[in-house]
């Protein structure tokens, strides 16, 4: 075959590809088209860390500078995935230091990193530059120290709500002088108090400094000497935002912020003093995001605030808005692309804040642009949803958790399938959907058939039968992750649509009805997924094989189904090739069985059986129609065949 | 790491159960509280399952009454300890209100006596899809299902209980004085679905702004628990309980599988009942303590001062072996007292 172009040309025309699926798509052409894309990629995504191992990607990608990962399934975010299960970064850190000594970036979410590989990275890589922790766990202060003090070039250093034992602030002062090249830290997710001397002189000799957020521990008085450092900023998170109400320290402060024309996002405003708020509003028409989510403002201050940012794209608040404010907000905002409320009290049993549906529909009616929402409230009716999904139809996430498991609409104590049913009828491009309230199968009915683009869907405390699964997973075509709690589906839905599971990245599946017996069949039956049963009730066989599993986790690999970290609480299959055997064999004798069973009901309406014989070959024709492989009881499969043997022949 | 170990072979001539998960019964977590008896009928149960079946999967009911039956008698004050296992309270209420389909009895099995919830319900030959044969009866429960889960009894209540009623009950079980708040929603794992870290900076910012002067306000608080020994750490959240005695039967619970479990895979399979005695001598009597580091950075020992002192000041909690913990302040209620 002759090459029209040479190698250097394709790779250079593959050098303008960015994006991870394209790449992908590219390298399925033909073998050489492989071979020359793997040689040229630079970067690579990893959506789950157990999909694939560190000696398999580094074999393909020789050249990598940039690793993202991620590690446990999302909703570890809720303390629903017990602690030591697993997503360890050392392993992957420790095969990439041999092999990547020029790797640059290493973004990491959900991973349990511990402070050796925080030395590790800082000490492989001479080139070091980007290093993003999303959610991450199991390090400290040190861990930060060895960065500081290793990484000559380091770039950015977020730290975004990762849960870091503080240990000491002391970490800051380890970047040496020579260290000039920040562009972001991000450090909001730290408890204790850093030297203030220290991070201000860094941020003074950090001239490309763009994005700096500070913690909580950093007082207001400082901010001011802070910014202007740094008024080149763009993104800027403030500390503690209250202090006594003092003339000068306001002054210094609006001065500080007016020098900053190029300050885009704002964030932090821990415990803040609304009466200092005034002090960012010449900035305030810049703004493009705002997260005011961690910030106890009165609706009203908020909305003299959020009425000056005209060109806002992105809002994180609290429920203390209230309907009022998300009013305002719709008639200023009209860029407004992202909108998340948070619940200032989810575990009061009555309301605190006048924030209801109402502020949702708003929002929607008033921001044409509106494509992202996170929305937490009481009471939901399916007429406000009907309304939304009309409002807006260019939704891509829509995520709404009504605080009562189970609510019902509030007006007609109907179950919530008709408004959500909107909204995947309506919003075609929709990417993203949590759902909650009282929800039936039919809701489920609704998403299989309408959301054909639904990549991620959560669900809780929903559903009656496996019907609500099947239809998900037989009619969600773009599935890539699915994930649910406390909901009634079990084996069968699950089983059926077993092919649909290679398919997608995971699924999650806690506090349902998965029987013990239907994780085993599937692992027997997919090879190609890991089903991970995590159970701490101790080892499932021990209990009968009907018994449900806490929790279930299943996802694709090309890595070991029997990963070496596991805890003694999550339990595989292990590989059983004789099982296998068997489960082929079974599978053969049941479609012989069939055959033989049609064979007998075409004798026997020709009249041709004798009586006596009728009775037993019925049996076996009801036996037959009804033998799916599913149903078997597989815990001994010598029996099985000698049964089945003895009814066909008796 | 997994070790293919047969179990041992309870069963008929020529067959051989095999253990498919390659785990030992080492670190069977609740089994550890059962007495010997329950050993027995567990091996009746293993003869049981490789009897041949053509029935649906389950279909065993009479085994497994005897079971539960037999964890009733246990002490009800085992409270399910780790905030995940109460997800069990969460799947019966479930199982009361919505329309079961024929492979309801999953929920069912991880029912521990609970009274309200229905009773073992498997539905036998049941094939179809669409089954039929659980309770037309149940109403599917609109709106709101409130579980408590205090610690001893276990209880659901429905959200047609009064709103008073609810309350004294609620009082009565948790013990503490809940008139602050309006009757203390009972916390499912997870939900709301929020981030410990948002949770735990709501915590902080309500309480600074009401005042509820050294009382914790509402919402969860993980502390860390690790254990001398144990390879990883586990999270409780302090709020689930009302008292140390809850706390401990918890982490008891929680930390049992690594003191069983030190027999390593390879381990004794006859290790794999403790009674219930011995695990507390072990957790409480001579080998371990439990301790606590505050606000301060100082580990002290658990149990001095208030409970909700304790809570309010507890950053971490460690069992250290005993002898480790022979330095620790004892009397940290002086310290505690200043503070304040």
């Amino acid at each position: 075959m002759a090459y029209s172009f040479p190698e250097e040309v394709l790779e250079h025309v593959f050098s303008f590809l960015s994006s991870a699926r394209d790449r992908n798509t590219v390298s399925l052409v033909c073998k050489s088209w492989y071979e020359i894309e793997r040689w040229c990629r630079h970067r690579i995504f990893v959506g789950n860390c157990y999909a694939v191992s560190p000696e398999i990607v580094i074999r393909r990608f020789p050249e990598l500078r940039a690793v993202e990962m991620k590690g446990k399934p999302h909703f570890a975010d809720f303390n629903l995935v017990p602690e030591g299960w697993g997503a360890y970064a050392y392993p992957w850190i420790a095969a990439m230091a041999e092999a990547y000594p020029f790797l640059e970036e290493i973004k990491l979410k959900r991973m349990v990193v511990t402070d050796e590989t925080l030395e590790l990275i800082s000490k492989s890589y001479k080139n070091f530059k980007v290093l993003v922790l999303t959610s991450c766990e199991g390090f400290t202060t040190d861990g930060l120290a060895s960065i500081a003090a290793n990484c000559r070039h380091l770039r950015e250093l977020d730290l975004r709500e990762s849960e870091v034992e503080d240990l000491s602030g002391n970490w800051l002062s380890d970047f040496p002088d020579s260290c000039t090249s920040l562009v972001s830290l991000n450090m909001s997710c730290l408890g204790s108090e850093v030297s203030f001397s220290a991070l201000e002189r860094l941020v003074a000799r950090s001239p490309d400094l763009r994005t700096l957020r500070l913690n909580r521990a950093v007082p207001l008085e400082k901010l001011a000497n802070l910014v202007r450092h740094a008024p080149q900023l763009v993104e800027l998170g403030t500390g503690a935002y209250s202090a006594e109400i003092r003339s000068d320290t306001f002054s210094s402060l609006a001065d500080a912020f007016s020098a900053c024309k190029q300050l885009k996002a704002l964030s932090g405003f821990w415990d803040v003093v609304p009466s200092y708020l005034p002090a960012v509003y010449s900035v305030c028409s810049g703004i493009t995001s705002l997260n005011l989510s961690y910030a106890a403002i009165p609706s009203s201050d908020l909305v003299k605030l959020i009425s000056q940012c005209q060109n806002l794209q992105r809002l994180w608040v609290l429920d203390y808005i209230e309907d009022s404010g998300l009013e305002a907000l719709a008639a200023s905002c009209k860029d407004l692309q992202e909108l998340r409320v948070f619940p200032s009290d989810p575990f009061g049993a009555e309301p605190n804040v006048s924030l209801t549906e109402q502020g949702l529909v708003s929002v929607s009616e008033g921001c044409p642009k509106l494509e992202s929402v996170l929305y937490f409230c009481r009471q939901m009716s399916n007429a406000a949803l009907i309304a939304i999904a009309k409002n807006r139809p260019n939704f891509i996430r829509f995520r709404l958790c009504i605080i009562e498991p189970q609510a019902a609409d509030y007006l007609t104590l109907e179950p919530l399938d008709t408004g959500f049913g909107a909204i995947v009828e309506n919003c075609k491009e929709l990417r993203r959907l949590s759902m909650s309230g009282l929800l039936t199968d039919r809701v489920f009915k609704y998403i299989g058939t309408h959301a054909k683009k639904l990549e991620m869907l959560s669900i809780a405390f929903a559903g009656e039968s496996d019907f609500g699964l099947h239809h998900v997973l037989s009619g969600c075509d773009s599935l890539r992750k699915l994930e649910i709690r406390d909901c009634p589906f079990g084996d069968k839905a699950l089983l059926a649509n077993a092919e649909k599971l290679e398919t997608m990245r995971s699924l999650w599946m806690s506090s349902c009805s998965v029987s013990f017996g239907a994780c085993k069949l599937l692992a027997q039956k997919m090879p190609r997924l890991n089903v991970e049963v995590i159970d701490e009730r101790g080892p499932p066989d021990s209990r009968p094989e009907s018994c449900s599993v806490e929790r279930v986790y299943v996802y694709r690999t090309v890595a070991s189904r029997q990963r070496l970290d596991m805890p003694d609480f999550v339990w595989t299959l292990e590989e059983d090739s004789s099982m296998r055997y068997a489960l082929y064999v079974l599978e053969a004798l049941v479609l012989f069985q069939r055959w033989f069973a049609c064979l007998l009901q075409f004798r026997w309406k020709l009249g041709t059986l004798p009586l006596k014989q009728e009775e037993n070959w019925l049996e076996l024709l009801k036996m037959s129609t009804i033998f799916t492989l599913a149903e078997l009881s597989f815990t001994n499969k010598d029996a099985i065949f000698n049964v089945i043997f003895i009814r066909l022949w008796e | 790491m997994a070790s293919a170990s047969d179990c041992i072979s309870q069963t008929g001539p020529g067959l051989k159960e095999r253990n498919y998960f390659g785990f030992s019964d080492c670190s069977s977590v609740d089994r550890s509280t059962v007495s010997s008896a329950h050993l027995e009928s567990k091996n009746n149960m293993n003869m049981k399952a490789t009897e041949l079946r053509l029935g649906l999967p389950g279909s065993q009911s009479p085994e497994r009454d005897s079971d539960f039956s037999l964890l009733n008698s246990v002490k009800l004050d085992e409270k399910p300890l780790f905030p995940l296992a109460p997800s069990k309270d969460r799947i019966c209420t479930l199982s009361q209100k919505t329309v079961a389909s024929g492979n309801k009895r999953g929920f069912d099995d991880t029912v521990d006596g609970f009274s309200e919830s229905k009773t073992t319900n498997f539905s036998e030959g049941n094939w179809m899809f669409n089954a039929t044969g659980s309770d037309p009866g149940q109403a599917k429960l609109a709106g709101n299902v409130i579980s408590i889960r205090p610690s001893g009894t276990q209880l659901a209540i429905k959200s047609e209980v009064p709103a008073k009623t609810l309350q004294e009950s609620t009082n009565k079980i948790i013990g503490t004085n809940t008139a602050n708040a309006p009757a203390a929603k009972a916390q499912v794992v997870g939900w709301p679905p929020i981030r410990s870290f948002r949770k735990n900076s709501l915590v902080t910012t309500s309480k600074t702004n009401d005042e509820v002067d050294g009382k914790p306000g509402p919402g969860a608080l993980f502390v860390k628990v690790s254990m001398d020994g144990a390879p990883y750490l586990r999270k409780v959240d302090l709020r689930m309980y009302s008292a140390y005695k809850e706390l401990s039967s918890a982490l008891e619970k929680m930390f049992s599988c690594f003191t069983i479990g030190q027999c390593g895979p390879q381990g004794a399979p006859t290790r794999k009942m403790l009674s219930e005695s011995k695990l507390r001598d072990l957790l409480h009597g001579s080998e371990y303590v439990l301790t606590y580091e505050d606000k301060d950075g100082d580990w002290m020992l658990v149990g001095d001062v208030p409970w909700e002192m304790f809570i309010a000041s507890c950053k971490k909690l460690k069992i250290m072996k005993g002898s480790d913990a022979i330095g620790l302040a004892p009397r940290s209620v002086e310290k505690c007292k200043n503070q304040n």
